[in-house]
């Protein structure tokens, strides 16, 4: 399961990576951190385009770096998408693409057609990259990472770099490579956004050390961690697209242990679908609330209580059955309410994003 | 009109100007390399030996390669045992003078269109499965074209307008190392100033002409993005 092997130790002045991580063969797992955390660093060493004085790397049972081997980029398999696109300006679009595919032993693993065609790039073949978009660019690039046929696709914060409208544009291209790509995907970002809906699993990243990793709802869902991610704070929980309620545009969709109503998106119930809840949404009653505004009221259980980055706040996470929810609480409420790990509460949920 | 030997002159100095150029691309593109990439200690001093002819007087740089070169110098005592005979006063004497003369002509645009790539395209292509050898035909040949350009036809005009080292290793050998600027001399010193004056303007054209030419096709500002 655990197919990549990396340890790397990197000094450089006023900074230090230093690893020691088993990472999945399958799904996309992001390398989350705050700028400076060593997230792309990490990246960069995984595609030897930085070379750690110690390290060893072991992908699929194949050594790529430890002391007596070092495999250079060009020799690994592997697809890298930079921050900006990076295109060569001298190469139209599908001199791009054809670039690493004709050099490719393995190219025929993934194609120029699929390729094109995933990314909606078809009709842009002929054109230079200085015509294009930032957003079409971006596509192009990643296009042209996927032609080599790699058995693994890094990611550098393919978003960063684009504006709102664009990250908008390009987002459901990577919800598609998530769902129809068969390699493992190390995708590098500082976005909470982009995390909850791309990931399957997470690295967080501080200081240059990893400080927490794990699948994605299991680690958002701990407290005890330092991931600091203040506003984003909140779960994220796979659920299915149950019934629809045509007449008041809303549909249920179900997680283990419980379900809530939300906006109806046109998704055909029985779909899978990610939702995402912010601890700032959720809030705590000892009763069951009636004459509520709000539609989505779960019974839980408290089951742990953590700080938060306010002195004055709570992190609260709820147990919905099987799942978990966390909730945002002032202290004083809490103490108000008495909770404590064991009690029986209703969570009230205001607002749920559905993710994909 | 010009004479046949003003003509012999300008074939002469084109022929220099021509294999000088060819010489100092295959020369002094993997020193612009070198110079570009590297964060080596060395570095330094290499970029100003390169440099150095831009400031010599030519008479210094032509007076070192006449010792060099003559029957007692290192230079001339190889050329020697290997039957070539000695450099000065032929004309691969020029040749190899005025390899020295432009060699910063070639080896400066050169380095500066490298440095303009940057690191980015070459991971690129390391990412991409080209190895670093072919990275530099693929990548960096194409990215730096309009670099070479600049620094053929600057070496190339240089080596045209080259007249001490050309004297100090030359002389003034008629088919053989009298170069158009020399020619121009002569006229001179033998008060032969229309004979001057045609030769003088077809240099001052050719020179204008070829710094227009490299001027307009100058790329303009590209917008950011």
């Amino acid at each position: 399961m655990d197919s990549i092997k990396a340890r790397f130790k990197l000094d450089w002045p006023g900074f230090t990576l230093d690893v020691d991580l088993a990472l999945p063969g399958r799904g996309v797992t992001a390398l989350f951190g705050h700028s400076g955390s060593g997230k792309t660093t990490l990246l960069r060493c995984l595609a030897g385009l930085e070379r750690p004085s110690h390290g060893r790397l072991e992908f699929k049972g194949k050594i790529w770096q430890d002391d007596t081997t070092w495999l250079p980029t060009h020799q690994r398999s592997i697809g890298y998408v930079f921050q900006e696109a990076s295109l060569f300006a001298h190469l139209d679009v599908l001199g791009n693409l054809n670039f690493g595919l004709k050099r490719s032993a393995t190219a025929q693993r993934f194609g120029l057609e699929q390729a094109i065609e995933l990314l909606g790039i078809g009709h842009l073949l002929a054109r230079k990259p200085d015509t294009l978009s930032g957003g079409e660019r971006q596509r192009v690039g990643i296009a042209r990472a996927l032609a080599v046929g790699p058995e693994i696709l890094l990611m550098d914060e393919p978003l960063a770099a684009l504006d709102l409208k664009r990250k908008q544009e390009i987002l459901p291209y990577l919800e598609r490579l998530h769902d129809e790509l068969a390699i493992p995907v190390i995708y590098v970002s500082h976005s909470p956004d982009e995390v909850a809906r791309l990931a399957d699993h997470i690295v967080a990243m501080d200081g240059g050390r990893v400080v927490a990793h794990g699948p994605l709802g299991e680690t958002l869902a701990r407290l005890d961690l330092p991931i600091y991610l203040g506003e984003d704070a909140g779960v994220v929980l796979d659920a299915t697209v149950g019934e629809v309620d045509a007449e008041w545009q809303l549909c249920r969709v179900a997680f283990p242990g419980g379900s809530l109503w939300t906006r109806d998106h046109g998704i055909a119930p029985g779909k899978p679908v990610r939702i995402r809840v912010l601890a700032r949404d959720v809030s705590l009653a000892l009763g069951e609330p009636s004459h509520s505004s709000i539609q989505n009221i779960l019974p839980g259980v408290v089951d742990c209580i953590g700080p938060d980055d306010h002195p004055g706040l709570l992190l609260v996470r709820v147990a919905i059955g099987a799942s978990s929810l966390i909730a945002r609480l002032t202290r004083r409420s809490a103490d108000q309410l008495g909770l404590e790990p064991g009690k029986a509460v209703f969570a009230q949920v205001k607002s749920v994003a559905l993710l994909e | 009109m010009l004479t046949d030997s003003d003509l012999q002159a300008i074939w002469l100095t084109t022929r220099l100007a021509g294999i000088t150029t060819v010489i100092l691309l295959l020369v002094g593109t993997p020193i612009a390399w070198l110079l570009a990439r590297s964060r080596s200690w060395w570095k330094g001093p290499l970029g100003a030996v390169v440099a150095l002819p831009l400031v010599l007087p030519p008479s210094v740089l032509g007076f070192y390669l006449l010792l060099a070169m003559g029957p007692q110098g290192p230079v001339g005592q190889l050329t020697a045992s290997l039957g070539l005979g000695v450099l000065p006063f032929t004309f691969w004497g020029l040749v190899v003078a005025s390899s020295f003369y432009s060699l910063p002509f070639m080896v400066q645009p050169l380095q500066n269109a490298f440095e303009s790539i940057g690191e980015r395209p070459l991971e690129v292509a390391a990412t991409l499965r080209a190895s670093p050898l072919d990275t530099f035909f693929s990548v960096v040949l194409p990215l730096a074209k309009p670099g070479f350009i600049t620094a053929g036809v600057l070496t190339f005009a240089h080596t045209v307008g080259e007249f001490g080292v050309v004297l100090m290793i030359g002389g003034n050998i008629p088919g053989v190392t009298r170069v158009a600027s020399v020619q121009i001399y002569d006229h001179v010193e033998a008060l032969e100033y229309a004979d001057a004056h045609r030769l003088a303007a077809v240099m001052l054209a050719f020179s204008f002409t070829v710094l227009l030419a490299m001027y307009l096709r100058r790329p303009k500002p590209t917008r950011g993005d």
